[in-house]
């Protein structure tokens, strides 16, 4: 009986304090979320301001031990003793969203010039990553941008354009110009790929490609196995087929696993975007001729450059100022601070041996 | 039996009972973290830079309240003799809802009461395995330590929900008068107060250490051990729900996977704290020298550019220590002592 009425009692606090704090709090939309004093690009940029020597640049990955990120950073790493600075990698041993933060703090702790990061999460750096700007750190990030506002420069590997036109002159190439083609791709709702794959129709549209046509786009939702069957029932389906083009990992990889244990391997071309120790067998054994992606080294080469000049106050991260990159030449910044890296990298027989990633 | 009979008993007088034996063991064990946490400051401050500024203090303080605060009830959960393993998916089941809650548009001062009361919920699903159905209390709570997080991801998937108001997230990191204590240290420092007094200057807190001993023998003093056990259980659920809380607010980011793996930082602090992992045996203020030491240890690492590997190493070592060193001290002790009456 008096449990019962120390529930009831329990249960009335619980609704009164529900009902008062439901009166007049704050909702989604009812009050700014990002932070006022959020700094932009501030201060005057002094283009012919020479580098500054002995720069503290701290690259900060996803997670450290992490192959991508070892050739990223390895990249940052000579472009930092090219301009002569101190360079060092921290990181935690998980990508969790929030295990970047006292890395951060650490940094800003230790006065560095420079942190270069690639973030877990848009969000959970941000804090962290203003208060370091506030105690005088440039950031610099790669790969993943946090939101604009937490950082200086954004270095982005690559641009759809750049991988949709990449893409198209890899597989016209292979297949002679002229034929069917088909698109492995990842999930049905990925973003990315559903914006790459509109541009690479806009590319096919150019009158050198009008032979080319793409029959169909098959989705291997990231999945080895399902990529694996997806690449067979799309060689069943279309007899016909010259070409397949994956601008995904794991489609690619598993393409060319079917593809070199089949009879249509060197009839039917394979290209997309893999990395090279996935791709190595696949290439060596003549399944695919050539693919691409970003180089990740010359991306952290360009982000240690972009944070150097930023530190030594040749850019401020505005739209429209120049950068000299060293071997990898000048940069022009875009909008939202963003510095697109190019091209991707094209890998083939002759030039695959060369990267570990 | 009330009043501190510790105090007194340091000095063992050889008629000592074995349970005073362990409760001046104890009073050193405590005594031996503070002097380990000083000698660790003190070292750190002088060789490691920027260890000793109050902005750094700042960063120890916010990197250890979430582990502080679910160290809490998980300390007296353990003194029973039982544990809650699932406290980390807990805070990370919270985080998730919290996001969708916001993203449905309900105020955040109801989302938080709400996200705290679904902790205790969650809490009693464990008390209600343990306690209801007998059922060891390891084995539930991985259960759910897999069940919540799977939970939380069907909530939020890979999302993540970030535009929680910028006055929220600021006031999660924000200190005292500018300083470098933080209101979530003030806010852990209470919650410490309040289980510590439970814990230690009530009949209740006495009856854990009973249950902890010999749970037959506290049961048969008149002791409710599964209704106990079944509050702090819920105690748990909904001290992790605030972590949650405080966690999402901190990162601006409500996410599935948030704080995953941080049950076992929990248990190691609680374990370097000091309390026995078979129950019966440990202080709340043991505890939080634990996690005061292990953050401190990982803080100054981290400034002394040690890897993360390296730092888990230690930290792992550094859990074995505490749990090697004082058996092996209770061990010499008792035979040292016993040997003369009772050889072999």
């Amino acid at each position: 009986m008096s449990q019962l009425k120390r529930t009831l009692r329990l249960g009335l606090i619980t609704a009164t304090v529900l009902a008062v704090s439901a009166c007049g709090g704050t909702t989604r939309g009812s009050e700014e979320n990002t932070n006022p004093a959020g700094n932009q690009a501030t201060g005057q940029a002094d283009p012919d301001a020479p580098l500054t020597e002995g720069l503290d640049v701290a690259f900060l990955p996803k997670q450290v031990n992490n192959p991508y990120f070892t050739v990223a950073d390895g990249g940052g790493k000579s472009a930092v003793e090219e301009f002569k600075g101190n360079y060092k990698e921290v990181g935690p041993s998980e990508a969790g969203a929030s295990s970047q933060v006292s890395y951060i703090n650490t940094l800003s702790q230790q006065q560095t010039d420079v942190i270069v990061t690639s973030a877990n999460d848009p969000n959970a750096i941000c804090g962290a990553l203003n208060s370091a700007r506030q105690a005088g750190a440039k950031v610099v990030t790669f790969d993943s941008d946090t939101k604009p506002e937490c950082r200086d420069v954004f270095v982005n590997q690559v641009t759809g354009e750049g991988i949709a036109e990449n893409q198209v002159e890899l597989i016209a190439e292979q297949i002679g110009g002229e034929g069917e083609i088909a698109i492995l791709s990842a999930t049905p709702n990925a973003t990315n790929q559903n914006a790459w794959i509109e541009l690479m129709r806009e590319q096919l549209k150019k009158p050198e490609y009008s032979k080319i046509e793409i029959v169909a786009v098959a989705y291997g939702n990231d999945e080895d196995q399902k990529s694996f069957q997806e690449t067979q029932g799309l060689l069943r389906s279309y007899p016909d087929l010259k070409g397949i083009v994956s601008p995904t990992t794991v489609g690619v990889a598993a393409a060319a696993r079917y593809l070199s244990g089949s009879e249509y391997k060197g009839k039917v071309a394979l290209t997309g975007l893999g990395t090279p120790n996935q791709m190595r067998e696949f290439v060596k054994d003549g399944t695919v001729e050539a693919f691409a992606l970003w180089n990740p080294a010359d991306l952290g080469y360009l982000a240690a450059y972009a944070g150097a000049a930023l530190a030594s106050g040749q850019i401020t991260g505005a739209q429209g100022e120049k950068l000299e990159a060293g071997k990898l030449g000048e940069y022009t910044i875009g909008e939202d601070g963003v510095i697109v890296l190019g091209p991707p990298a094209v890998f083939d027989q002759a030039n695959i041996d060369q990267f570990d990633f | 039996m009330a009043g501190d009979p510790a105090a007194v008993n340091v000095p063992a007088p050889p008629t000592e009972t074995t349970h005073g034996v362990l409760r001046s063991a104890l009073v050193r064990w405590d005594t031996a973290l503070l002097v380990v946490l000083a000698a660790v400051v003190v070292v750190a401050g002088v060789l490691v830079e920027g260890f000793a500024s109050g902005r750094n203090f700042q960063f120890l303080l916010l990197d250890v309240v979430a582990i502080a605060l679910i160290a809490l009830p998980l300390t007296l959960i353990v003194i029973t003799g039982e544990i809650d393993l699932s406290v980390a998916s807990t805070l990370g089941l919270c985080s998730a809802v919290m996001g969708q809650l916001w993203v449905a548009g309900l105020p955040l001062e109801l989302v938080v009461v709400l996200v705290v009361g679904l902790g205790a919920v969650l809490g009693a699903v464990n008390a209600v395995f343990v306690t209801k159905f007998a059922l060891p209390s390891l084995a539930v709570t991985i259960g759910t330590l897999a069940a919540y997080r799977g939970l939380a991801f069907v909530v939020l998937g890979d999302q993540a929900v970030a535009d929680f108001p910028f006055r929220w997230t600021d006031a999660a990191s924000s200190t005292v008068a500018d300083g470098a204590v933080p209101w979530a240290a003030v806010v852990t420092i209470v919650l410490a107060v309040v289980f510590g007094v439970v814990l230690h200057a009530t009949p209740f807190g006495r009856s854990l250490y009973a249950m902890g001993n010999n749970a037959e023998a506290a049961t048969f003093a008149g002791i409710r051990v599964a209704r106990a056990k079944f509050w702090l259980f819920v105690a748990s659920g909904a001290v992790s729900g605030l972590a949650g809380v405080y966690w999402t607010l901190r990162f601006a980011s409500a996410r599935a996977d948030n704080a995953a793996g941080l049950e076992l930082a929990v248990v190691a602090a609680v374990l370097l704290g000091g309390v026995s992992i078979f129950g019966g045996r440990g202080t709340l203020l043991g505890v939080l020298l634990g996690v005061l030491l292990l953050g401190a240890v990982r803080n100054a690492l981290q400034l002394a550019d040690v890897a993360a590997d390296t730092l888990n190493i230690v930290t792992g070592g550094l859990l074995i220590a505490s749990v090697v060193v004082p058996n092996v001290v209770a061990m010499s002790r008792t035979r040292l002592r016993r040997r003369p009456r009772h050889p072999a």
